[in-house]
């Protein structure tokens, strides 16, 4: 039997975080955020489905504070994965491993996702001024 | 002749070569899946935000009325089963990665199965009800 208290590889305790690694345990996190987005979304469906209180409700979670501030998070994860998502794509087809390559995208992926998300909330706010 | 190992393994395709490759004889099955259907939440999920964007500030009867739309209600459903399917693929290799009790990581990745089928079951019927019962 293995012993559990021995330390796993990789032995990330010893490791310095360097843009590549922060950016590839980020891209597993907000895709775990990811899928309790898509549990909001799915309780949100069903919310318009079930009758007019029931989607009321919904609205007033998704529009408090608190609700604004988890939006604005899952707006961000999607932005982050779907940017290095492409980037990983990029991977798949034999390019860009080069490390200059490799820390060049990381950082465009963090600026692009960081735009995107900030731009989609000042349309969808600029959006509801002009109702 | 083509009897040593070496000759044979020259006339497979690389294709045939890692087919059942794998801890669970699956080949590149998970891998694959895992990127066609990342490839198609690309202009879903951009179709998504750029909704979400105008529906922003609308009421419930301008919200059934806009999911109810053929064109949404198709592009909704094919979201909401990419999405699931994404999250579940993703999520059973974050838990293959980082739960080693073998009864712990069989009960959470049973857990994630079920769970995301299940929501995306229930998704995929409200936005039908919203669509065809009105």
């Amino acid at each position: 039997m293995p012993d559990d208290s021995r330390p796993l590889s990789p032995h990330l305790q010893v490791y310095r975080p360097q843009i590549t690694s922060i950016l590839s345990i980020t891209h597993r996190a907000t895709g775990v955020v990811l899928a309790f987005a898509a549990l909001l979304l799915a309780y949100w469906l069903a919310s318009a489905a079930y009758g007019p209180e029931a989607f009321e409700r919904a609205q007033a979670l998704l529009e408090s504070w608190f609700g604004r501030l988890v939006l604005f998070g899952f707006t961000f994860s999607l932005f982050y994965h779907m940017c290095n998502g492409i980037r990983h794509l990029g991977w798949d087809l034999r390019w860009g491993f080069e490390l200059p390559t490799l820390r060049a995208t990381g950082v465009i992926v963090v600026i692009t996702s960081m735009t995107l998300t900030v731009l989609s909330w000042l349309m969808a706010y600029g959006h509801v001024d002009k109702l | 002749m083509i009897n040593t190992p070496q000759q044979q393994r020259k006339l497979q395709s690389k294709l045939g070569r890692v087919r059942g490759l794998g801890s669970t004889r699956e080949g590149v099955h998970h891998w694959w899946a895992q990127r066609m259907s990342a490839v198609a939440l690309l202009p879903l999920s951009l179709w998504f935000v750029y909704s979400l964007i105008s529906l922003t500030g609308s009421d419930y009867e301008t919200f059934r009325a806009w999911a109810g739309e053929f064109g949404n209600s198709v592009f909704l459903v094919l979201l909401v089963v990419t999405m699931f399917h994404h999250a579940q693929l993703g999520l059973q290799v974050v838990i293959e990665d980082y739960v080693h009790s073998e009864i712990w990581k069989m009960g959470m990745l049973l857990f994630v199965k079920y769970g995301t089928v299940l929501f995306a079951a229930s998704a995929i019927f409200a936005v039908l009800k919203i669509s065809i019962a009105g």
